[in-house]
C-alpha cells in the first residue's frame, strides 16, 4: 500500500489521496473541480460513468455526472430527497430499464465495455452487478429457496452445489447461525434485519462483482443497521459496494469515497434537475469538501 | 388562543359528553349489519322459495333425479343427470380453453405491452364483457356451429376408432351444435372476467419482489414465473371460479348452442343439454310436475355454484399457507 507522505490519515489503506496522478482523468464536466472523478488512487477501477444523464420522458432527472467507482471500496451516494442519487445507481445495473420511459444518455463503462452497448444483454449486467433494496423483499418462499433463486436461474441444478452456496451466502451475510435450523421455513418469519441480511445473502449468491445497496438500512432499527455495516466493511473484500444513503452518519462511517448529489432547480421550467456536486474521498468530504454546498449539507445546514 | 374550545383538564366529564359522533357511529354501525343481514336473508329466502317449489319433483322422483340420465316430461319421469353432465362438461371446456388465454393475456397487458396499447387491449377486453350473451349464442348457431360441421365431421373420420380420442371426437361430427361448440362459445364469454380479475391480481404483486428477481439476473419470463405467478396463485384461482360460476349459469348462449338432446355421451361432438339452459327451453310449457323438476334444476345448479366457491376458497387458503411456509 502506498500513502502520500503528506496526505491526512485516511480511512483505509486504499484511499490514496493525490489528484495530481491522473491529471486526464480531469474530464470537464458540471460538478468538474479537481475531485470530479473522486480523486485518482490507483485501484482498478471497476465502473466510468462519463457525462451520465437519466431522462423520464422528456425531463432529465440527472445531469451530466461523472465519476469512478474502484474495486473492493465502499462508495456513498448521498445527497437530498429527489437529487438523483438512486436514480444513478440503477444505471449500474440497468435497473432503469424496468421503467417505462426512462432512458440513459452518456457513457458507462464496466471495465471497460459499455454498459449501454448494443450488444449488451441486462441480464448478464444483473448477474454481475447485485442490488439490495431499500424494502426488505425477500420472496414469499424459503429462506433456502430464497438465496437459491439467483443460482436457480443461472443453471445450477445439483442439490449438494446449492446447498453448499446457501450456506456460504448466508454466512456472508452473517445470517446462517441464525437460520441454518430453519432453511425451509419461510422467509417471511424473518426480522427486518434479518430479512435485509437474507437479500445480501441472496444478492451475493450469484457471486456478483459489485454490489449496488439503495438506502438499504432505511426500514431497519438501529441495532440492526449496525449489524449491516459491520457486514459491508467484512465483505468489501470480496465485493465493490456502491450505498445509497441519506444518513450522512452512515456514510462517514461505511464508505472510503464519497459523491455528494443536489437538485437544481430550473430557472425555465421549474423542473429540478440532479446534479453530481462533488466526489472525493470520503475523508476530504467530510473534513474540507471543496464545494460550498457539500459543506453546508455535511454540516446540516441544507437538506 | 383556540385553548377555549378544548375541556379544560379538571373536567374529565366531558369526555362522555361528546354530542353527535356517538349517535353517527352507531347508525353507521347499524346500517351495515342491516345490509350483510339482507344479503343472507335474500339468500335464504330465495333458497327456501325455490326448493320448497322444487319438494314435489324430489319427493316423487327421489334420488333418481340426480342419478338416472332419463328426462321425459311427457312419462314424468326427470332424470337430470345428462344436464349435469352436460354443465360439467361444457364448463370444463371453457375452462380449459379460457384460462391459458386469459392469464396470457393478463401477463401480456401487464408486463410486456407499452402502456398505450396496454389500456386498448384492456378497452376491447372489457368491451367483450359487454356483449349480451345472446348475441354470443346467436353468432354460436347461426356461424360458429354451420362453420365447424365440416371440420368436426372431417376430425371425427379419421379419429374414429383409435382409443381415447376416437371416444372423444370420434362417432361422427353433427351439426356442429353440441358440447365443444357450446364450451368455446362459453370460453369467450367468460374470458373477459377472468382476464380482468387476473389482471388485478398481477398489478398487486409487490414492485419489491418483481426487482428482485429481475435484479438477480432473470429474465422477464423468469421473473413472471417466479414473482409474479406464485403470489398471483390465489388471486388466479379466484378469478377461475368466477368464471367457472358464469360459464355453470350461462343460459341462452348455451340453449342455442349445445342442441339439446338428453344424453351422456363422451363425444365432444355430440350434442346435449345443460341445466340453465333446459330451465330456459322448457319453461314456457311446462306445469306441474314438469314445472317443478325445472325448478329443482336450478336447486342443484344452486348448491353446485355454492360447492365450487367453497372449493375454491379452501385451494386459496391452503395455497397461501403453504406459500407463506408457516
Amino acid at each position: 500500500m502506498t500513502t502520500n507522505e503528506e496526505d491526512d490519515v485516511t480511512t483505509t489503506p486504499h484511499d490514496v489521496n493525490d489528484a495530481r496522478t491522473a491529471p486526464a482523468r480531469l474530464t470537464a464536466s458540471s460538478a468538474a473541480d479537481a475531485g470530479a472523478r473522486g480523486d485518482a488512487a490507483p485501484g482498478k477501477v471497476v465502473f466510468e460513468a462519463t457525462d451520465l444523464s437519466v431522462f423520464y420522458g422528456d425531463f432529465r432527472a440527472v445531469r451530466e455526472v461523472t465519476l469512478d467507482i474502484r474495486q473492493h471500496e465502499i462508495a456513498a451516494f448521498i445527497g437530498p430527497s429527489g437529487c438523483g442519487k438512486s436514480t444513478v445507481l440503477r444505471c449500474f445495473n440497468r435497473m432503469n430499464d424496468v421503467i417505462t420511459g426512462a432512458r440513459v444518455e452518456g457513457d458507462l463503462r464496466y471495465h471497460g465495455v459499455d454498459v449501454y452497448g448494443p450488444k449488451v444483454e441486462p441480464v448478464e449486467v444483473r448477474r454481475r452487478i447485485g442490488m439490495v433494496f431499500q424494502k426488505p423483499n425477500p420472496f414469499p418462499k424459503s429462506i433456502f429457496d430464497n438465496v437459491a433463486y439467483g443460482p436457480r436461474i443461472a443453471g445450477t441444478k445439483n442439490k449438494a452445489e446449492l446447498t453448499d452456496i446457501v450456506e456460504r451466502s448466508l454466512q456472508q451475510a452473517a445470517l446462517w447461525d441464525e437460520v441454518k435450523d430453519r432453511l425451509h421455513k419461510s422467509a417471511l418469519g424473518l426480522s427486518g434485519g434479518q430479512q435485509q441480511r437474507l437479500c445480501i445473502a441472496r444478492a451475493v449468491a450469484v457471486d456478483p462483482e459489485v454490489l449496488l445497496m439503495d438506502e438499504p438500512c432505511s426500514a431497519l432499527d438501529p441495532i440492526a443497521t449496525g449489524r449491516i455495516e459491520d457486514l459491508m466493511e467484512e465483505i468489501k473484500t470480496d465485493y465493490t459496494i456502491i450505498i445509497v444513503t441519506h444518513n450522512m452518519q452512515q456514510a462517514a462511517r461505511v464508505s472510503d469515497r464519497c459523491a455528494f448529489f443536489t437538485t437544481e432547480v430550473s430557472e425555465v421550467s421549474d423542473t429540478r434537475t440532479g446534479v453530481l456536486v462533488e466526489y472525493d474521498t470520503t475523508e476530504k468530504m467530510f473534513s474540507n469538501p471543496s464545494d460550498e454546498r457539500t459543506e453546508n449539507y455535511v454540516t446540516g445546514r441544507f437538506g | 388562543m383556540t385553548a377555549t374550545s378544548l375541556p379544560a383538564p379538571d373536567a374529565p366529564e366531558d369526555l362522555a359528553s361528546s354530542d353527535n359522533g356517538a349517535t353517527v357511529d352507531e347508525a353507521f354501525r347499524r346500517t351495515a349489519l342491516g345490509a350483510g343481514l339482507a344479503i343472507l336473508a335474500i339468500l335464504g329466502l330465495i333458497a327456501w322459495a325455490s326448493i320448497s317449489k322444487a319438494w314435489p319433483a324430489f319427493s316423487d322422483q327421489g334420488l333418481d333425479f340426480l342419478t338416472l340420465d332419463r328426462w321425459a316430461p311427457s312419462q314424468n319421469v326427470f332424470g337430470a343427470l345428462s344436464m349435469v353432465y352436460g354443465t360439467f362438461v361444457v364448463s370444463t371446456i371453457a375452462l380449459i380453453a379460457s384460462v391459458p388465454v386469459s392469464v396470457g393475456i393478463a401477463l401480456f397487458t401487464m408486463e410486456v405491452a407499452h402502456r398505450r396499447l396496454r389500456s386498448s387491449i384492456v378497452f376491447i377486453i372489457d368491451l367483450l364483457a359487454a356483449v349480451p350473451s345472446v348475441v354470443y349464442g346467436l353468432w354460436g348457431v347461426l356461424f360458429v356451429a354451420p362453420s365447424v360441421a365440416p371440420w368436426y365431421n372431417s376430425i371425427s373420420d379419421t379419429v374414429d376408432g383409435w382409443p381415447v380420442l376416437g371416444s372423444l371426437f370420434g362417432g361422427g361430427g353433427g351439426s356442429g351444435r353440441g358440447f365443444l361448440t357450446a364450451g368455446i362459445i362459453l370460453a369467450l364469454m367468460i374470458t373477459p372476467i377472468i382476464t380482468s380479475v387476473t389482471r388485478e391480481v398481477f398489478a398487486t404483486v409487490p414492485q419489491g419482489e418483481k426487482d428482485a428477481a429481475l435484479a438477480l439476473g432473470a429474465t422477464r419470463w423468469e421473473m413472471i414465473r417466479g414473482a409474479v405467478l406464485p403470489h398471483s396463485f390465489g388471486g388466479m384461482v379466484g378469478a377461475t371460479m368466477l368464471g367457472l360460476g358464469r360459464a355453470m349459469g350461462e343460459t341462452i348462449a348455451v340453449a342455442l348452442t349445445i342442441g339439446s338432446s338428453y344424453q351422456i355421451t363422451s363425444s365432444l361432438f355430440a350434442s346435449g343439454a345443460a341445466m340453465p339452459s333446459t330451465i330456459a327451453l322448457e319453461w314456457g310449457e311446462s306445469s306441474g310436475l314438469h314445472r317443478s323438476a325445472l325448478i329443482g334444476l336450478g336447486v342443484v345448479l344452486f348448491i353446485a355454484t355454492i360447492a365450487v366457491n367453497s372449493a375454491a376458497r379452501l385451494i386459496v387458503t391452503r395455497t397461501e399457507r403453504r406459500m407463506r411456509g408457516a
